[in-house]
């Protein structure tokens, strides 16, 4: 149970890669990964969860809290490129209708 | 804690054995020694200054020089004495703080218990067990004056005691509610507002709820983005999701529930319950939705009660009996 966090500046965003599992272990260390990208004020963030094969509803947490933090310090979050399990948590929860989850694309904004 | 002396008479005739003969059985005293001490919280120093002392009867003209260097290794060992100290008051601690959360967990326990309806026409299961001392997971049946059950079903997301405090905040906000205000739609709304400005971001609550009327065997039910339940058709023999769309309780203030109603026919069945259950895991594997589905089918011929707690003797078999998750399930069978 591990998970890595990559963090890239690129062209006006921050790209976060994560690979790996996310649940009551690793929380924390996403969490405070993610949100030092949010308070940056205007800041757009994509998390691309490609690598990301286990996701319980801890991590669903977290990503609320990026949510809240963004709607604090006026910056952006998007997630990308998850799989069908973890994009089914989004879905069930109804997060998709407040999060921007975009399962497919490479990116972009 | 009082720090016992060591037996210096017994350590010098252990130590004058081992010496003359290297006797493995001195060595196996002296392990002994080593344990009885550390349970009589004799101190590290203690040891190496009756060492020294019983070194000094057995060679009164020990040189000096070995004397000195008996003083240095006290000195050197100070540290690991204070550090076995402090091992020992946090295990003290630890003790104290695992009793205190069995009292909250009673406690909790008890503030949350509901009961099961006994209602004419149908058979109810329960079953609701914790992954650690406090359960996350809720459950609760209301029953109304005029026949009617109110049924949560509720997972706090966010873990342990935090989301177990966090419940007891839901059952009350829930009981303020003026009881003409049954309607799943209306219950959720309301407590999507109390969640979102009471409870910390990271922290919110998928639900379920429903209102049961058994006399017109109808339930209509509405879904706060919980895991979803099955409904069994006793017809065809088969079994169908029981999607209800709406986002997790304390996420945005504005949000709005839809809510549902079905018929329950003679035989059919309503399975509600939280991810614990679909989130079960074998190892690496997870445990697909179609397998929870054949092993209620499975148990399908037994009472309801007894159908859910074979169920979960199952997966909690097949989990190595260790939960990852709070594990709930309600089955509601209609007589046939």
């Amino acid at each position: 149970m591990n998970l890595t966090v990559d963090v890239q500046e690129n062209e006006g965003k921050s790209v976060v890669l994560l690979a790996g599992e996310i649940d009551a272990y690793t929380a924390p260390k996403l969490k405070e990964a993610l949100l030092s990208l949010t308070e940056k004020e205007g800041n757009k963030v994509e998390v691309n969860l490609e690598q990301v094969n286990y996701m319980d509803s801890t991590g669903l947490g977290v990503f609320v809290s990026g949510l809240k933090s963004t709607k604090e310090n006026n910056s952006e979050l998007k997630l990308v490129q998850l799989q069908d399990r973890v994009y089914r948590l989004f879905e069930i929860t109804g997060l998709i209708d407040v999060i921007d989850v975009d399962k497919t694309v490479q990116g972009g904004y | 804690m009082d720090a016992l002396k060591l037996d210096l008479s017994h350590y010098r005739e252990l130590l004058k054995q081992y010496i003359n003969t290297q006797d493995e059985s001195a060595l196996y005293e002296a392990e002994q020694i080593s344990k009885r001490s550390i349970q009589h919280n004799i101190s590290l120093e203690e040891i190496i200054n009756t060492h020294i002392n019983a070194l000094e009867d057995i060679y009164p003209e020990l040189p000096e020089n070995i004397q000195h260097s008996m003083s240095f290794l006290l000195e050197v060992m100070i540290s690991y004495g204070l550090a076995l100290q402090e091992f020992q008051d946090l295990r003290e601690t630890q003790l104290e703080i695992k009793s205190e959360i069995s009292v909250a967990a009673r406690m909790q326990n008890t503030l949350l218990s509901t009961v099961k309806p006994d209602v004419e026409g149908f058979d109810i299961g329960v079953v609701s067990v914790p992954a650690n001392q406090m359960n996350g997971d809720y459950h609760h049946f209301i029953h109304h004056e005029d026949g009617t059950v109110g049924i949560t079903v509720a997972d706090v997301i966010g873990k342990g005691i935090p989301a177990a405090l966090c419940m007891s905040m839901i059952k009350y906000a829930m009981e303020s509610f003026p009881s003409e205000h049954k309607n799943p739609s209306e219950i959720l709304e309301s407590l999507n507002r109390v969640v979102e400005r009471n409870v910390d971001p990271s922290m919110f609550i998928t639900m379920f709820y429903a209102l049961f009327n058994p006399a017109a065997s109808t339930i209509s039910y509405s879904s706060a983005g919980h895991e979803p339940g099955f409904y069994y058709h006793a017809a065809d023999d088969t079994f169908e999701e029981i999607r209800a769309k709406g986002v997790v309780l304390g996420v945005t203030d504005m949000a709005q529930y839809r809510q549902y109603e079905r018929e329950i026919h003679a035989g059919d069945m309503i399975i509600l319950l939280t991810d614990g259950v679909t989130e079960c895991r074998q190892g690496d594997r997870f445990i697909e939705s179609e397998e929870v589905l054949e092993v209620i089918k499975s148990f399908s011929h037994l009472s309801a009660q007894e159908l859910v707690e074979n169920v979960y003797k199952h997966f909690e078999k097949l989990q190595d009996f260790h939960l990852r998750d709070d594990f709930t399930l309600i089955i509601i069978k209609k007589d046939v």
